[in-house]
């Protein structure tokens, strides 16, 4: 076959698989797991009617969103209006073609776009992850989705920036910016968070996890505030704002606003796996040049890491309450921005003064 | 590159470029030059310079437009609807352009540049990256740290100014 038509096919392929397969289904169970968690910890029983333990609540809320009246007010700007639902979830799903989700399969390396600038692709799709919410907010021409809006904005972008300073001290030690090539060096020397692995005498992993926990945790906390999550979810603060910037959505545009979010949640994660948690390595499982079913249990063992850091989410959501809104511009600007940058010269030392 | 994503792409910039004045909705003009940074940046992929082409994504549309647009949704947009079109200043804006399009056409046109193939900036072997950091960092260090101190300036002043009236 034409070595351009396969490469079309095998890519079509992997994105079909990738979103529909996996992403989708795991978005609407996220759904379903976050009202498990929290029942779980406030010790209720949860969604638990359909199906055995409620298994197939998340069909029947997608039925209900199709089938409830798709409403639009008369005071809204139409075009931007319909607009707005479509550009919160596109972005938050594109970010998965650079990250690598598997290691091959039959040969074929488990990533859709494995481009040399990775990291920044995924910063520059997450910032106009942003638009969605701002249009939504303007759009409806009402006051409290508008105030949403102006607030999601100011959070997303001042966020941006502790996410954006605190991988710098991992591609100070990497030296590439592509994903694959971080995935493998954390293979070889140990995962981010665990640099001292397999050489534990060795006193320089040691002092680089320093930097390595700091960057972890702003990046993670930056994460949460990105995704408009709890403790950081002021843009849809129910008891301030009504519902935010989707206040004026109904049936399935508010359910793509909703799903955005959990798609959001979901990439954010697979990053956080990607740059610090070794991707799809697991101590001992070789990679897919080994036979096929390697390479299945690689992609398995990345989306499994996927679904332990989103149960740390749900964890974190039911267990902090929400923060106010000048503590999250203060934490953003005065406390993470710093420590990031600190953390940066602190990382560029140990490398530059301490050879491995 | 296949020559049609080309033609694609630079449509779309195109028109969205043209939209970006032809609009009066401030907000409308705003995300017309997003879809315009977005074709801009397909066109330097397609030159195989990914890092341009992302980073015209990261900084332009993704930080500086979503500033734009955050200070255009606090204006009045109504007033900006209804202002009438002031037709000299039309013509004669349009004048300028046309005049400044034929000399930049005259121009490209008289050099032998404009009729050979340029090969790609960057190839997939080539780590761009690595070039812009190296000739930044190396070459040009200097005017490097002076802009970097001319941007510290900057905001301390937008924060002075600012702040001014609330002492």
């Amino acid at each position: 076959m034409n070595p351009t038509v396969s490469f079309i096919l095998i890519t079509l392929l992997k994105i079909v698989g990738i979103v529909f397969l996996v992403i989708l289904p795991m978005v609407s169970y996220a759904v379903y797991a976050e009202r498990k968690v929290s029942a779980l910890i406030q010790d209720r029983l949860g969604p638990n009617r359909v199906g055995p333990a409620g298994l197939f609540q998340p069909i029947a809320d997608a039925m209900k969103f199709l089938l409830k009246e798709d409403f639009t007010p008369a005071h809204v700007n139409k075009l931007y209006y319909w607009l707005a639902p479509c550009l919160a979830m596109v972005p938050a799903i594109t970010t998965i073609a650079v990250v690598p989700f598997g290691s091959t399969l039959f040969g074929v390396p488990m990533v859709i776009a494995d481009i040399n600038v990775g990291v920044l692709f995924v910063f520059a799709i997450a910032s106009l992850g942003v638009y969605g919410i701002v249009i939504a907010g303007w759009a409806s021409n009402s006051k409290y989705p508008f105030l949403g809006a102006v607030r999601s904005s100011s959070q997303m972008i001042s966020y941006e920036l502790s996410l954006g300073l605190a991988v710098v001290p991992i591609f100070l030690l990497i030296g590439n910016l592509r994903l694959t090539e971080v995935v493998q060096y954390q293979i070889d020397h140990g995962w981010m968070i665990l640099p001292f692995a397999g050489n534990w005498k060795n006193p320089v992993g040691w002092l680089l996890a320093v930097p390595m926990w700091i960057s972890f945790g702003v990046f993670a906390i930056a994460v949460f505030a990105e995704t408009n999550r709890l403790p950081f979810d002021l843009p849809e603060a129910e008891t301030e704002l009504v519902g935010g910037y989707h206040t004026e959505y109904s049936s399935m545009k508010f359910a793509l606003f909703f799903l955005g979010e959990y798609a959001a949640m979901i990439t954010g994660s697979a990053i956080i796996v990607t740059l610090f948690l070794g991707g799809w390595h697991f101590p001992g499982v070789p990679d897919g040049s080994r036979g096929w079913i390697f390479g299945l249990i690689n992609i398995f063992v990345f989306f499994a890491k996927i679904a332990a850091l989103l149960f740390v989410f749900m964890w974190i959501r039911f267990t902090l309450p929400r923060f106010r809104y000048d503590q999250l511009m203060r934490l953003g600007w005065v406390f993470f921005f710093e420590i990031a940058l600190v953390n940066i010269f602190l990382a560029a030392a140990i490398i530059g003064f301490v050879d491995r | 590159m296949p020559s049609f994503l080309f033609w694609l792409f630079a449509i779309v910039m195109l028109v969205f470029g043209a939209l970006v004045v032809i609009n009066r909705n401030p907000i409308a003009s705003a995300l017309s030059l997003v879809i315009c940074f977005l074709g801009l940046s397909a066109l330097f992929m397609s030159l195989d310079a990914f890092f341009i082409g992302i980073i015209q994504v990261l900084v332009y549309a993704g930080a500086v437009m979503v500033l734009f647009l955050f200070i255009i949704m606090l204006l009045d947009l109504r007033a900006e609807e209804r202002r009438k079109m002031n037709w000299v200043a039309f013509v004669g804006g349009f004048l300028v352009a046309f005049s400044l399009l034929v000399q930049i056409l005259a121009v490209i046109g008289s050099t032998r540049m404009a009729k050979q193939a340029f090969p790609p900036l960057a190839s997939e072997h080539v780590d761009d990256v690595r070039n812009v950091g190296l000739v930044l960092f190396g070459n040009y260090n200097l005017p490097f740290q002076v802009i970097a101190v001319l941007i510290l300036v900057a905001t301390i002043g937008v924060i002075v100014l600012s702040k001014r009236r609330l002492r």
